[in-house]
């Protein structure tokens, strides 16, 4: 067989590696898991179940079941946004499949597409599958790992066509406030960048709303934002997310979608429709449990002299470990069997950083940091 | 944004059946009673048993990501299903995905640069064209309509179209859009063929589990397919499963990790208590299957039957759901007068690149397909 | 959030965290976490603390009832009087003052069935006001204390994930 060339020349993710290192040992208490540790809301699974006994078990409309896209507009007036849930919204399965169908819509061969770096590990793949080029802008822990016009134009980002952000972002757990926006939105409008905007975590936010770059002055017609219902709803193992966009980028996506996928999954669908109508207090509840172990660690980390600011969104904190994180990592399975992932997995400006992830019990959280914490003292004392 | 989507978005064209289905929303909207013939998917509930193990799932708490290739245990089961069709089927070689379609797409993303040609049999299902153009892809078609859509006869012109430049046959037996189940003989063709020219063959054998009388044969297990075979399957049509979104692929281990890297950056993997009840279809569901194929045969002979009496005679499928009518030359007419005048629903096969057919889906009770075909002949459609 | 509202969060969640721990969770300092600890148990916001026991895996002999009380007030007693006298005794666990059919429900336990019901005929039903009571014994627990007992979710997890 002659496999294509962007599917050879993906590199294997750095993940799949401390997956496997993690996986071989039985004692592990991990911080590497990116997911909720909470299951997804009694009401939105039992709304499931009574879809299949109901047996809507067939395939929806491509964009999604109408319902689903109202509820979905409506629960964005909160963030001050407007989408058309009849052309300016599309469901999907997943969020992941949102940003490959953004990549496709918006990405021609050649084309730059800049990258905040650390970010989450897929969006470089997906536009060298989509045959575009990544660009890296590195974010800086002195910066809070927040994107700044001035690290956009050191990285030479005025060439690109496309800017992938991600905040609440994944590693890092930085937000960026609607002044910093301002800044990377008018970045975009001077060198005419449209972007790809994935706000995943948009509900797990602390101590201040999140804002969207699509409510900057002249960025909605340039901005497809992705969301969806895997972290805020607990509900990463239904696949569900969507797209909010100018109705001709949804429909660009639709046609690829219509395809490659034809529907987002039922179920899902109706789990989604319930949580949007009745899980509001459930959310918060998550939202409230995460902020302590949030503060918990990082008041940990601060103890212990582990350098770390203050992540204010998403469920992870990006510590830096003062050296080689791929080494420290491995050490510290290896150790003390605590699984944390290399901040340089997640890109350039990474390295030197972990990324912990507290979306594990308060329990698990404190015998972890415990560990963390004699690793860290036995490395001192070892030189 | 407005004007600068890549050109990959304008190699497809919006579904051709958009046009009909529409039409159709339109007349039912008007309070038109419309029998609709142009659906892809199984009128049946889901098995009994699968909607429980669904539901089992869920109320355990299945709700967080799998494995991005599947659950161990779904994987285990898919490939004792392959080996009891004669298949040298392992776990580590399937990817589980949400629905066949993106088993199909990622096979072809992995498989097609730009440029590389992909050889289709027409009239094809109208996915493989857009899933090519995608991909870069250029396609040389070979038209089976002349053969009652057997391949068989069109062995000869098929070995015209592939050639050292063929990189990708797509075979889909039973077929969407037209019912053929092809022979032995006909795959072991196809087989000489791939063998000689060095062609990966895509085998979609969603319909496997519906066929009337005659056991389709897998690909994969001909002599030299192994290496060179992506099995397609899913869930979808067997199970009446469309919209839980499960199907999968099979190929050697190492198609399996190169796929399984875009099959994680691009969809992360299929629905967690999906994949559970999927186990619980593939374990105990034989007696529900047999009895949706023999309900689909038992329509499928009452259609040939109405047909034959108002004179038209149609190429009888052995599998699927689907059948051919021959109509006009204009099918795209054709249809729309189906549905203006007769309220009746099909696709015009040209959107399968068949003109001058129809394709009836007989997924729909055996009174409302008697109305079909009377309401197509009242209206001097037959 | 006040800070108090902070530390009752976390309370309610575990009583038993160290204030170390709760000055991490919240963001406050010890001294402040102490203070507000302090000043809920002065003003009787907190009462106790207390383990939320599944007591059929304890192994001990425990029985619970719901009991249903009606009473008929007169000119000079009111509920609080009444309830009053039937929470102290230790066997009434919870007592309280409902809406709808009866108007009191207590939670009352005991080391056997005819425990309870010696109990409740012999000391709650002679007093005056109370015309009738209605006992109902708990066969099984499930969740309490906000706590769900037997099963959990499974979390299946995978350990390391993007
Ligand atoms: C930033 C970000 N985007 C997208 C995803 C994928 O989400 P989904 O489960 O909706 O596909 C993740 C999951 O880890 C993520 O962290
Ligand atoms: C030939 C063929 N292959 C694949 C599919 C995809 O099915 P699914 O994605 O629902 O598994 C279909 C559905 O219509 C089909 O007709």
């Amino acid at each position: 067989m002659n496999l294509s060339d962007r599917v050879t020349d993906l590199p294997e993710s750095g993940i799949r590696k401390f997956f496997e290192l993690a996986e071989a040992r039985d004692d592990v208490i991990s911080l590497g898991v990116g997911e909720p540790d909470f299951s997804a809301p009694w009401a939105a699974r039992t709304a499931a179940i009574d879809s299949l006994e109901r047996g809507r078990t067939s395939y929806t409309s491509n964009r999604g079941i109408r319902e689903l896209r109202e509820a979905i507009a409506d629960h964005h007036r909160r963030y001050d946004q407007a989408y058309d849930p009849g052309d300016e919204i599309l469901v999907t399965t997943g969020a992941s499949e949102a940003v490959d169908l953004a990549l496709r819509a918006l990405v021609d061969p050649g084309d730059v597409v800049a990258i905040h770096e650390p970010t989450y590990i897929s969006y470089g793949p997906g536009v060298e599958l989509a045959g575009g080029e990544p660009l890296s802008v590195p974010t800086r822990a002195a910066d809070d790992f927040a994107l700044t016009r001035e690290r956009l134009a050191a990285a030479g980002a005025e060439r690109a066509d496309t800017l992938v952000l991600c905040y609440p972002n994944n590693p890092t757990g930085a937000v960026m406030t609607g002044e910093q926006l301002a800044a990377v939105a008018a970045f975009c409008r001077e060198h005419d960048i449209q972007v790809i905007a994935d706000e995943i975590y948009a509900a797990l936010t602390y101590g201040r709303d999140h804002e969207s770059i699509a409510t900057q002055p002249d960025m909605r017609e340039r901005t497809v934002v992705v969301n969806g219902f895997s972290k805020a709803y607990a509900m990463t193992g239904l696949r569900l997310g969507y797209a909010l966009g100018p109705a001709e980028a949804i429909d660009a996506m639709n046609r690829i979608h219509q395809y490659t996928m034809l529907s987002a999954p039922t179920t899902a669908q109706y789990a989604a429709l319930e949580g949007l109508r009745s899980c509001d207090s459930e959310v918060a509840e998550m939202v409230s449990e995460y902020d302590r172990r949030r503060r918990f660690v990082h008041s940990r980390f601060r103890e212990m002299g582990l350098d770390c600011f203050e992540p204010r969104g998403a469920f992870y904190a990006f510590p830096d470990c003062g050296g080689d994180d791929e080494r420290f990592a491995e050490e510290l399975l290896e150790s003390q069997g605590v699984a944390v992932v290399p901040g340089s997995v997640f890109g350039e400006g990474g390295e030197g950083h972990l990324r912990v992830s507290y979306a594990t019990s308060m329990r698990e959280l404190k015998r972890a940091t415990d560990r963390i914490e004699t690793f860290l003292t036995e490395r001192r004392q070892t030189p | 944004m407005t004007d600068d989507f890549t050109d990959r978005i304008q190699r497809v064209e919006p579904s051709a059946t958009l046009a009909i289905s529409n039409l159709a929303a339109e007349k039912e909207a008007e309070g038109a009673d419309i029998v609709d013939l142009s659906v892809g998917e199984p009128d049946f509930d889901t098995p009994e048993n699968i909607v429980e193990a669904g539901t089992e799932a869920l109320e355990a708490g299945h709700t967080g990501y799998t494995s991005s290739n599947g659950v161990p245990e779904l994987k285990v089961a898919i490939a004792e299903k392959l080996r009891g069709d004669g298949i040298e089927a392992e776990a580590d070689e399937v990817i589980v995905t949400p629905g066949a379609k993106q088993a199909l797409y990622e096979t072809v993303q992995t498989l097609v640069e730009d440029g590389d040609e992909v050889v289709l049999l027409d009239p094809a299902w109208v996915s493989y064209e857009a899933m090519v153009k995608l991909a870069g892809g250029d396609l040389q078609r070979v038209d089976l309509a002349p053969h009652d859509f057997q391949l068989e006869p069109a062995l000869d012109a098929l070995e015209d179209a592939v050639s050292d430049d063929t990189e990708l046959l797509i075979v889909n037996s039973p077929s969407n859009p037209t019912g053929a189940v092809y022979s032995d003989a006909a795959l072991e063709g196809v087989r000489d063929l791939a063998v000689d020219h060095d062609v990966t063959v895509v085998a979609d054998e969603i319909y496997e589990r519906i066929t009337y009388g005659v056991e389709p044969t897998s690909l994969a297990t001909l002599e030299g397919m192994a290496d060179r075979t992506v099995t397609i399957n899913g869930f979808s049509k067997a199970f009446s499963m469309t919209g839980w979104r499960l199907g999968y692929l099979h190929a050697t281990e190492a198609f399996v990790s190169q796929a399984g890297k875009l099959h994680s950056h691009s969809v992360s993997c299929a629905t967690n208590f999906v994949q559970r009840a999927g186990i619980e279809a593939l374990a105990n569901t034989d007696e529900a299957v047999v009895e949706m194929r023999d309900a689909f045969r038992d329509r499928r002979d009452l259609l040939v039957d109405l047909l034959a009496d108002h004179g038209v005679d149609v190429a009888v499928p052995d599998g699927a759901f689907y059948m051919m009518l021959p109509v006009d030359e204009d099918d795209q007419a054709w249809c729309e007068a189906a549905i203006e005048q007769a309220h009746v629903a099909c696709v015009p096969g040209s959107a399968f690149n068949a003109p001058g057919y129809a394709r009836i889906s007989y997924a729909a009770s055996e009174q409302r397909l008697r109305e079909a075909i009377e309401r197509l002949a009242d209206n001097d459609l037959l | 959030m006040s800070d108090e509202r902070e530390v009752l969060d976390v309370l309610t969640t575990n009583a038993r965290e160290s204030t170390a721990d709760i000055a991490a969770q919240t963001g406050l300092d010890e001294d402040a976490v102490e203070e507000a600890i302090a000043s809920l148990e002065r003003r009787g916001v907190v009462h106790g603390y207390q383990a939320v026991v599944d007591w059929d895996r304890a192994g001990t002999d425990r029985v619970r009832a719901i009991v249903e009380l009606n009473v008929e007030l007169d000119r000079e007693t009111g509920y609080e009087e009444i309830a009053d006298r039937i929470a102290k005794f230790p066997a009434v666990e919870a007592l309280h003052l409902v809406s709808g059919d009866y108007d009191f429900a207590a939670e009352v336990a005991g080391d056997s069935m005819q425990d309870v019901s010696g109990f409740v005929s012999e000391q709650v039903a002679p007093i005056p006001e109370i015309t009738q009571t209605v006992t109902h014994y708990v066969m099984e627990t499930y969740k309490d204390g906000g706590v769900r007992f037997g099963d959990r979710d499974e979390d299946d997890r995978l350990s390391v994930s993007p």
